[in-house]
């Protein structure tokens, strides 16, 4: 299939045609090309998401590789990265191989599996991480995320180990016995509200000491979901140094606080928690500054059960892919190459995901994208989500930004904000 | 009237001032030779408990009774609850068994909100976690200004385990609403560097309690579970109870007219000397008897008892 986006504005540029034809940009208009008006459509190259949680195999009640790649489409995304905590956990490469063959299956992103660093995330012995970057599903990202690597002997082996494929350890920094209990950030409200606190510096504590592991190594570290202030000074400061580390923040984490834990409802447990206004400005400068490099969902399917419950039995987590630059337009406006760059370009360059994050003014980019009407307006309705679950925190917020069509390698995905399979 | 008492802070000050009021009309009532009142006649109270606490359910139960309400009893234990029902299957089972006040004790903070979202009926919440304990506040304040004749000015020092204990965040809420000055004691790692700015402007904190014994007209102390040792929030009971135990030496220390007060189940040795809390300073017997009557004042002014 051809496609001519007639009068597309690239990146906010002035309007022009964008041809597309055989998965690429083209340089010329191919015959019988499907026309499409793109009048006030902005193009962008489509999003990658390093961090997501598509639950299959295991939670498939949550999430499935499917509902999750078409919630992920119609969020403007074209690649995902699916997290190692499964059931099975992916620490194999038979795990890491079902996950990309499913993602390939439903055919609407590409599905990039993570590998777990630890055997079943235990954290006690290192997963065979060179099984899983030779197998089919070409794994160069691995991560315990959902806990953290906390043995400092095993974070540094893994660092150092993934050194012979350019792999990087994707580190979910809690130091596990600073939080154990814990139920939101620790301060005013959670004294107010007697829930059990995530103090902040159990997050900056591990970013601290893996920027020197990586330093000490020279390895590429990847740091989840920053969450505080001092994380991103500590993160300012290693990157001043040279270290190599890259970071992550939610489109939670930019927009949502601590208060919102008031009513105790669950769809405002996430883990590490919503903070304070002080540290969601920091998060936004530090995202600005390209302290922190992309933005990444956390995309966190929960089961109805899960949260339909008391806030300390409830699991932490919220969806993210289908209101990401929704949420990122409504916190930064229409900078269209910040948002390219920490959306789409900076993660496929940290994931390795080579055909995406493309130059799309360019003939021969593969016709990875997405278009979006930025004039358009949407009140988030749970009930019209794509994902199986519902533990949107945006329910009944109205978010700037519309996403029309997505194009992965020159196939539409989504066309007229709907997916087509 | 609010609808729910989930929270100290559900209270203004008039709102409380006249569940204290009614509790001591009450009081009055229930002197007499007929302890029944037929104020809740054909309505249901439930006592749904997640958490064992006899002592908390019994005088629900016989506020309710008093009121001539109907009362169900669903503790945990042996029921569908400890099958794993969830809360809220057993909400919309309260709910169609038409229940017109749920008092909720349970292990979890914020339980009692979740439920207000689930039932029709008023939730009155009898312990949540560690989050708080409000008819405890209530009853300690009327027992306060029974005992001294007012709560505004009154200077209230609340001794302990600040940072797990829901009693300590109900009285320091409804005590500053009410006018009293609230100093919180204990060591630095059971007091919450925030619980100032968290639940009351006025309110002061210390790590002396020597230093704060001689100005105050109320010493509260909370029950220090000893678990928290192996926790590091202190090296062992003995110390605690040398540095912040209420023993006959410190007692002493109080001005003549001051009272000691616990809320109950005391560690006797430990936060408490046996002697001190056997003193005829401490409120402590009268304060379980004014919880019934603060009680009968708060389920009846919630479902608007004629
Ligand atoms: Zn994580």
């Amino acid at each position: 299939m051809a496609y001519l986006l007639k009068g597309v504005s690239i990146l906010g540029a002035s309007p022009s045609d964008l041809y597309i034809a055989d998965g690429v940009v083209s340089e010329k208009p191919v015959e019988g090309a499907e026309v499409i008006d793109a009048t006030g459509l902005v193009a962008l190259p489509g999003l990658v998401d390093v961090h997501t949680h598509l639950r299959e195999p295991g939670r498939e009640d949550a999430e499935t590789v499917e509902t999750g790649s078409r919630a992920a489409a119609l969020g403007g995304y074209t690649a995902v990265c699916a997290m190692a905590n499964t059931s099975p956990v992916a620490d194999t490469a038979g795990v890491v191989e079902q996950v990309w063959r499913l993602g390939r299956e439903a055919g609407l992103v590409d599905v990039q599996p993570i590998g777990a660093v630890t055997v079943g995330l235990a954290g006690k012995q290192m997963a065979e991480l060179g099984a899983m970057a030779t197998s089919a599903a070409n794994v160069r990202i691995f991560s315990d995320d959902g806990f953290c690597v906390a043995d400092p002997k095993l974070m540094r082996r893994a660092l150092e180990y993934v050194k012979a494929f350019d792999g990087v350890i994707a580190q979910h920094a809690e130091e596990p016995r600073l939080t154990e209990g814990a139920q939101m950030h620790e301060g005013e409200v959670s004294t107010r509200l007697g829930l059990t606190g995530w103090p902040a510096v159990a997050e900056e504590a591990i970013i601290a000491r893996d920027v020197l592991l990586a330093e000490h190594v020279g390895s590429r570290l990847h740091v989840c979901h920053v969450s505080t202030a001092g994380s991103v000074e500590v993160l300012r400061q290693a990157k001043a140094r040279g270290v190599r580390v890259t970071a992550e923040v939610t489109p939670h984490h930019l927009l949502l606080t601590d208060e919102l834990a008031a009513g105790y409802d669950p769809v405002f447990k996430v883990n590490p928690p919503l903070r304070t206004r002080s540290d969601v400005e920091a998060l936004r400068q530090a995202l600005l500054d390209g302290v922190i490099d992309v933005v990444a969902t956390d995309h966190a399917p929960h089961a109805v059960q899960d949260k339909e419950c008391e806030w300390a039995h409830a699991r932490p987590g919220m969806l993210g892919l289908e209101t990401a630059l929704p949420i990122v337009l409504s916190v930064f406006g229409p900078q269209w190459d910040l948002i390219a760059d920490r959306m789409s370009i900076a993660p496929a360059r940290i994931a390795g995901l080579d055909g995406h994050g493309g130059d799309l003014t360019r003939a021969g980019t593969p016709a990875n994208l997405t278009l979006v009407d930025p004039a358009a307006q949407r009140t988030v309705d749970p009930a019209e989500l794509a994902s199986r679950s519902r533990n949107t925190p945006y329910a009944g917020m109205t978010l700037p930004g519309r996403i029309v069509a997505t194009f992965l390698r020159g196939e539409a995905t989504v066309l007229d904000g709907k997916a087509v399979k | 009237m609010i609808k729910h008492l989930r929270s100290a802070a559900d209270l203004d000050a008039a709102t409380a001032t006249l569940i204290l009021d009614t509790a001591a009309e009450m009081a009055a009532l229930s002197g007499r030779e007929v302890k029944k009142l037929p104020a809740l006649r054909g309505r249901t109270v439930v006592n749904l408990f997640y958490e064992d606490s006899t002592r908390t359910r019994i005088s629900f139960e016989a506020a309710a009774k008093r009121l001539s309400a109907d009362v169900i009893n669903f503790s945990a234990k042996g029921s569908s609850v400890s099958k794993g029902e969830s809360l809220k299957d057993t909400a919309l089972t309260l709910q169609a068994m038409g229940a017109d006040a749920v008092v909720i004790r349970h292990s979890a903070s914020g339980a009692p909100h979740r439920l207000s979202n689930w039932v029709d009926g008023s939730v009155v919440n009898a312990g949540d976690g560690t989050h708080e304990h409000p008819t405890q506040a209530l009853l300690d304040a009327y027992t306060m200004r029974s005992r001294l004749g007012r709560l505004d000015g009154l200077k209230v020092a609340v001794v302990g385990d600040v940072l797990h204990s829901r009693v300590a965040r109900s009285n320091v809420l409804l005590l500053s609403t009410l006018g009293a000055e609230v100093t919180l004691v204990g060591p630095p790692t059971l007091i919450p560097v925030d619980i100032v700015a968290a639940l009351s402007k006025t309110a002061r904190v210390s790590y002396d309690l020597d230093s704060v014994l001689p100005d105050s007209d109320v010493v509260m102390m909370l029950r220090v579970q000893t678990e928290r040792m192996q926790d590091s929030y202190f090296p062992s009971a003995r110390e605690y109870s040398r540095r912040y135990g209420l023993d006959v030496t410190r007692m002493r220390k109080l001005p003549e007219h001051a009272i000691v007060m616990h809320p109950g189940p005391m560690n006797r040795g430990m936060e408490i000397a046996p002697e001190v809390a056997d003193s005829p300073r401490s409120t402590i017997v009268e304060q379980v008897a004014n919880g019934v009557s603060v009680r009968m004042a708060v389920l009846y002014l919630l479902l608007g008892g004629k």
